[in-house]
């Protein structure tokens, strides 16, 4: 296990390597210059040093490789030095954005809290959803509960975010009036009144990214009970006179969790990629939202970062989930 | 000597589309995805005003008998619109899709059938499976819109740049399940026999292998549909993907977002239209996946 879980981390290192070449390189193609917005009246010599100061002009190699040594040693050096005191990072070039002109991961940092909140929120939610709508559709199988909750899991499916979300605004903030349609991240709760405040403007980016979720682990929990419930197992424990309550919900659940949680592992970094659009339409200023005006200003090193961090994102949560499943199963083993 | 009762042989073509109509839900999804097809594709013939033709004078209209679905801010015909941003969303779905099945074919039955390049090809497949899809979509149509629409018009360049970006970003389910089945039927007789008569790799995998994985490549079809239509409207509500006097359902609503307050209204067809499609699309997916697979069949009776 411990040999399996080394060379999963050791493989890793490779494919992001190539990850971030392969975006990196692509960026390398856009057309457009940083430096076209500054005034014609700036001398030229200035405006080499602030090509220079922006870590332009130099082959392309040698900027992937600074942009290596800068996401993977200086700003690690420099979390180290807000959190413990050190200076190590004293007198080392960041990552700069080249529309904010402040290191990247500084505005990555102001931006993460509000995307954490609604993501992290909205798939708790859709889990804790998910999984009673599952166990009982596959324990009632083809009822009329069943049979509304796999049409609602499958609307849920088909529907895109980007109408979801735009329905419940029309519904809920124009029609009704009852919860704002933008989100304020300048919202500080300090009393009850600013709590309710954040409550109701929460509900909707929510709930919206929480449908996603719902109807594709509602999907899998059915899927994996009808598995196990037709097991001998169950019928062993059933005629030990155990109380249907203790099969369901202790052996069968038990033994249908295992395929559920890799999937709810995998999915995290999905719910990022599919944070970009809710974001967009509820105006969270989130990371979603920041690699998108990102992308239409043309700045590159804050895209190649975004982009980067979800693809590490995946790849460590591919790992995750293949051990968790070997932690939580018993009959697999990987050595 | 046969028991009269038995009913005759049936190929095995008849015998999935038996299973396939015992799914309602599949054959309604079918209908109706057929349905669609025709409205958006035959609908223009009947209903002939033009989806571009300004008309300033009838603008922001509600539901009349002259414009049905309305009209926008500047006076074009939604049922129009609708109709002719469905056969370009639907055309971006089915071509990617295509591309897709292709490109994910090709690898899965490549890696499968020669040993010696599985490793490689499914290593590339896991690479690509690592990579965060939604942000290198945005970026590869921002990267690439201009030059391709200098050199192939912003229609005709911007539909191939999306029918390739969603294509290379989504063969790899397909790849890996072509790429198991491959590997089973592999160790099949009948392969071995084939192979004792001196059949050659490609006779080989298009006379016996391809024919024999169609079912999951049908099933992925379906699925890379819907697949292909989110993605592209996805694009397009995020005002990245087509031009925008060029209609199509993502970009239809994106262009009704912005008059949220005014005609809140206005978002609901194309909203509905893309929803239907998927959903259809995917009932459809779900028949034919219990449908082509033989353990999950349900017996005549």
């Amino acid at each position: 296990m411990l040999t399996y879980t080394i060379r999963r981390l050791v493989l890793a290192v490779p494919t992001l390597l190539f990850i971030s070449l392969v975006i990196f390189l692509l960026l390398e193609l856009a057309p457009g210059d940083p430096m076209a917005n500054v005034p014609l009246t700036v001398p030229p010599d200035v405006k080499e040093k602030m090509r220079i100061a922006l870590g332009l002009g130099e082959p392309t190699h040698i900027r992937f490789g600074k942009w290596l040594w800068q996401f993977f040693v200086v700003e690690p050096m420099v979390l180290s030095d807000h959190i413990l005191g050190t200076t190590l990072a004293e007198g080392q070039q960041r990552v700069l954005s080249w529309q904010f002109r402040s290191p990247v991961m500084d505005v990555i940092v102001q931006r993460m809290p509000q995307t954490l909140w609604v993501v992290g929120m909205s798939y708790v939610v859709g889990i804790l959803i998910a999984l009673p709508i599952g166990i009982y559709s596959a324990y009632r199988q083809y009822s009329v509960f069943d049979q509304v909750g796999t049409f609602i899991t499958m609307v849920g499916y088909s529907v895109p975010p980007f109408f979801s979300g735009v329905l419940v605004i029309v519904i809920f903030s124009v029609h009704l009036g009852w919860l704002p349609s933008i989100y304020d991240t300048t919202l500080r709760v300090t009393s009850w009144d600013t709590f309710v405040m954040q409550f109701k403007q929460m509900i909707m980016p929510v709930m919206v990214l929480a449908l996603q979720t719902t109807a594709q682990i509602s999907r899998y929990m059915r899927a994996s009970m009808l598995d196990n419930l037709g097991q001998d197992y169950v019928r062993t424990a059933r005629a030990k006179g155990l109380g249907e309550t203790t099969v369901v919900m202790v052996h069968v659940l038990r033994n249908s969790m295992i395929p559920v949680i890799t999937v709810i592992a995998l999915g995290v970094p999905q719910i990022f990629g599919g944070a970009i659009i809710t974001e967009q339409i509820f105006k969270v200023n989130g990371l979603g939202q920041l690699l998108i005006t990102a992308i239409q200003a043309n700045d590159l090193p804050m895209v190649q970062t975004v982009t980067f961090m979800l693809a590490v994102l995946i790849v460590a949560f591919n790992i995750i989930a293949d051990l968790l499943y070997a932690v939580l199963d018993p009959r697999i083993r990987y050595d | 000597m046969t028991d009269p009762a038995m009913p005759p042989p049936r190929s095995q073509w008849s015998e999935i589309w038996g299973q396939f109509k015992r799914h309602r839900g599949a054959l309604i999804g079918g209908i109706l995805f057929l349905l669609i097809i025709a409205i958006v594709f035959l609908g223009p013939l009947i209903w002939t005003l033009d989806a571009t033709y300004i008309d300033i004078r009838a603008r922001n209209q509600g539901p009349t008998w002259a414009h049905p679905f309305g009209t926008d801010q500047l006076g074009r015909d939604t049922l129009a619109r609708m109709m002719a941003g469905g056969q370009t969303s639907i055309a971006v779905g089915l071509t990617a899709m295509a591309l897709a099945l292709a490109l994910g074919g090709f690898m899965g039955v490549i890696a499968g059938y020669f040993r010696r390049l599985d490793g490689p090809l499914m290593r590339l497949t896991d690479l690509f499976l690592s990579l965060p899809l939604l942000p290198l979509l945005l970026v590869m149509v921002m990267l690439f819109r201009e030059t391709l629409s200098a050199t192939f018009g912003p229609e005709t360049g911007i539909f191939f740049l999306i029918v390739v970006a969603i294509g290379a970003t989504s063969w790899m389910p397909t790849a890996r399940i072509v790429r198991a089945d491959v590997l089973a039927l592999k160790e099949r007789e009948f392969v071995l026999a084939a192979r004792s008569i001196g059949t050659t790799n490609f006779g080989m995998i298009t006379r016996h292998i391809l024919p024999n994985i169609l079912s999951p490549i049908m099933v992925s079809a379906t699925l890379g549909i819907a697949n292909a239509i989110i993605t592209e409207s996805a694009l397009s509500f995020l005002g990245l993907g087509f031009p925008p006097d060029f209609p199509t359902w993502g970009r239809l609503l994106n262009d009704a977002t912005q008059y949220l307050q005014d005609y809140p209204e206005r978002v609901f067809w194309p909203g509905l239209a893309i929803s239907l499609t998927v959903l259809s699309v995917n009932y459809l997916g779900d028949g034919l996946r219990d449908a082509l697979d033989p353990r999950t069949r349900i017996r005549g009776r």
